[in-house]
């Protein structure tokens, strides 16, 4: 995976609480199997004035001028400022996948929907909690500077403004040595593999009716 | 020191390793697997050359993408050649790591969170993961079921091991008896207009009170399964005898001396009498009436006997806001009565309500009425093979044809049109299923989530009605 330390990047401000993962990646790309290339249709139905379909080259097509992420000032944004409750619905990992392949790094807001958060860390991407107060804060600066930067430290925990304004957020510790050392999950997991196959010998004993279906 | 919840008991009991900084191993019983979240889990075993941990806790089936018509083409029918292509992926990789999987012509193939319960493959007590939310329908059998992203398919799949944080413990308690006419699914969309879409975010819920015992296994199950649109990646019922009845003689379920021992461990499947709980939210059985969604979230709901809401009249702006933005999407009048609400279509389906018994409640509606010329369609889509089977061996779907339902072909269908199932832009549809976010149910579709009863109801009206006025 990815690690990540720090970033420094562009800010988009989407103004919009309680954004969905279909909002984020709607349902017909994710026919696909792979990974990568869901960039082109994140925010389909927001971004495109058409319906969008698979396997289509998206750059012809029209776009809406109102949508936050077609405005040239944001071009190249990396860092999406967003509402609370992002990234709620559907389970689907497409959703970061989407965001990570657009070229977002970090996501600030001020909730996030459980799934979708774990979702990101597993991807290389930071969702960032802020007080509600303060991602206000941060949505008038981003609106009113263009060229809006902001650097987030994820060593330090901190998030910090052009002026030099910080604000510090949490992270567990796992996931951010995860994320810090680019870890794969799996890997570290399977240094316990003893203990894990100990687990299941006493399960095996105590719920045999757990084991041998399905085969 | 105080007692332990269900939750408690479930994590207690599948803890492998607790981590110093907070987070957790937790051991997974069971791993349900369909077409659209595995294959970039199985690409990832393949590429970092590792074998599933444990072949047996796995089932897989294909179901989002199946078309509900022609089955008995196979994949062949699939016209869609992106949707095929997921649905071989699918097949070949249960084949070559060797997981049990009903095909897409197996009899029991259906929706994951359908046959699961019906194969006695979700036992009490298990850890359940899916690679889809609604994977807390399975919390019904008093299980810790979480739906899970791909990257923790693979996880899973690689070490029969999830990386958790524990949650907070939330109680809903419903108290009392429901009404006649009020079903499971008026219960939690009552639930999520009360407690919102993040009322649950963090917490394990589990859903006790007098009316949520008085529930059938399917009833709890839909309960179950929209606990994550209240924001809770988990919610759960405790055991008791409905539950076992239910699972009794299933084909996945102990038998003889083995069935004994799991039911008495099943039998302490509750939360402790005092175990204490961070949340805990009441409401009054009685007071809840059937319920429709008139926005685009699931806490946009409203009861049948009342009106869309004036955004004018909500003070914090961000609401108003939200409120106005769904009406437009919605094409919705504020304060226009929800018995106003004219439909295009009908779709009575999903792992929320494609059971038996809630096709049994739809044509109990239907039964000697006909569909509303109005409507442009109206359909009912079983959750697996084997509901359908049960339904026409007690004549449902004659009831349904005859009322001029159509009558289809089991899968996810149109409770998120990834198959050929799907609305036009502008069209209303009073739907079954869980989710009415814009678009979900096809490009500028609108959905207004409501109970099989209420759905059927509708279906006979052309508008929504009081399906209480339609029982005597
Ligand atoms: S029926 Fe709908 S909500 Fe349920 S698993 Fe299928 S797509 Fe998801």
């Amino acid at each position: 995976m990815r690690a990540f330390t720090q970033h420094k990047g562009l800010v988009a401000p989407m103004d919009r609480s309680n954004v969905d993962t279909d909002m984020i990646i709607p349902k017909q790309f994710l026919k696909s199997i792979k990974r990568t290339g869901f960039g082109p249709n994140l925010f389909d139905a927001l971004r495109y004035l058409d319906e969008g379909k698979p396997d289509q080259d998206s750059s012809q097509r029209p776009l809406n001028p109102d949508f936050v992420l077609n405005q040239p000032r944001y071009k190249n944004a990396s860092v999406l400022l967003a509402r609370s409750n992002f990234g709620c619905g559907s389970s689907r990992e497409h959703a970061p996948w989407a965001l990570d392949d657009y070229g977002f790094r970090v996501i600030i807001a001020p909730s996030f929907a459980d799934i979708f958060y774990n979702n990101c860390f597993k991807n290389g991407l930071l969702p960032i909690v802020l007080e509600e107060k303060i991602v206000d804060k941060l949505f008038r600066e981003a609106e009113a500077l263009e060229g809006y930067q902001l650097t987030v430290d994820l060593e330090a925990k901190t998030v910090i403004t052009p002026t030099g304004e910080s604000f510090g957020f949490e992270v567990d510790d796992f996931r951010r040595h995860c994320l810090l050392n680019g870890l794969d999950d799996i890997g570290v997991t399977l240094e316990d593999a003893e203990l894990i196959k100990t687990y299941e010998d006493q399960r095996r004993q105590a719920a045999p009716w757990l084991f041998g279906a399905g085969q | 020191m105080a007692g332990k919840t269900l939750y408690d008991k479930l994590w207690d009991d599948h803890l492998v390793k607790q981590r110093d900084d907070g987070s957790a191993l937790i051991y997974i019983d069971r791993q349900l697997l369909h077409e659209v979240t595995s294959p970039q889990a199985f690409e990832g075993l393949r590429l970092a050359k590792r074998k599933p941990w444990r072949i047996d806790a796995n089932l897989a089936t294909p179901d989002h993408n199946v078309p509900t018509t022609d089955r008995e083409k196979g994949i062949d029918g699939i016209v869609d050649p992106v949707s095929r292509i997921q649905v071989e992926t699918l097949d070949k990789n249960c084949d070559e790591f060797g997981i049990l999987e009903f095909k897409i012509k197996d009899l029991r193939q259906g929706i994951v969170h359908v046959i699961g319960p019906e194969q006695g493959a979700t036992l009490p007590g298990m850890t359940i993961v899916c690679g889809d939310s609604h994977t807390s329908t399975h919390g019904a059998f008093g299980c810790l079921a979480h739906g899970i992203g791909t990257s923790e398919v693979e996880h899973v799949l690689a070490t029969q091991c999830l990386v958790q944080q524990k949650m907070k413990n939330m109680l809903v308690k419903v108290n009392g008896e429901l009404g006649k006419g009020v079903t499971g699914k008026d219960v939690v969309l009552a639930i999520i207009g009360k407690i919102g879409t993040a009322g649950g975010t963090g917490h394990a819920i589990e859903f006790g009170g007098q009316a949520i015992q008085n529930l059938s296994m399917e009833g709890r199950m839909t309960i179950c399964n929209m606990a994550i649109e209240a924001g809770a990646r988990v919610g759960m019922v405790a055991v008791d005898g409905t539950t076992i009845e239910y699972v009794k003689g299933r084909p996945f379920a102990p038998k003889g001396e083995s069935w004994d021992a799991a039911v008495n461990y099943w039998r302490t499947l509750h939360s402790d009498v005092d175990a204490v709980f961070d949340k805990v939210v009441e409401l009054d059985g009685a007071d809840i009436l059937p319920q429709v969604s008139w926005g685009t979230s699931p806490e946009m709901v409203a009861d049948v006997t009342g009106n869309v809401p004036d955004p004018a009249k909500e003070e914090d702006p961000i609401k108003r806001e939200g409120i106005e933005r769904a009406l437009k999407y919605m094409g919705l009048q504020p304060n226009q009565a929800i018995t106003d609400i004219k439909l295009d279509r009908v779709f009575i389906g999903s792992c929320t309500n494609s059971r038996i018994e809630d096709l049994r409640e739809a044509a109990a509606v239907v039964k000697g009425r006909k569909v509303s010329g109005s409507l442009k369609q109206a359909m009912v889509v079983p959750g697996s093979g084997l509901v359908k089977a049960q339904a026409e061996a007690e004549g449902l779907d004659q009831i349904f044809i005859e009322a001029g339902l159509e009558w289809r072909d089991p899968g996810c269908s149109m409770c998120l049109a990834m198959n050929a199932d799907k609305l036009g832009e502008g069209e209303h549809c009073a739907s079954t299923s869980n989710r009415n976010f814009e678009g979900r149910q096809g490009f500028g579709g609108r959905t207004h989530l409501v109970s099989p009863s209420m759905a059927a109801a509708a279906a006979i009206s052309g508008h929504f009605v009081d399906v209480r006025e339609l029982l005597n």
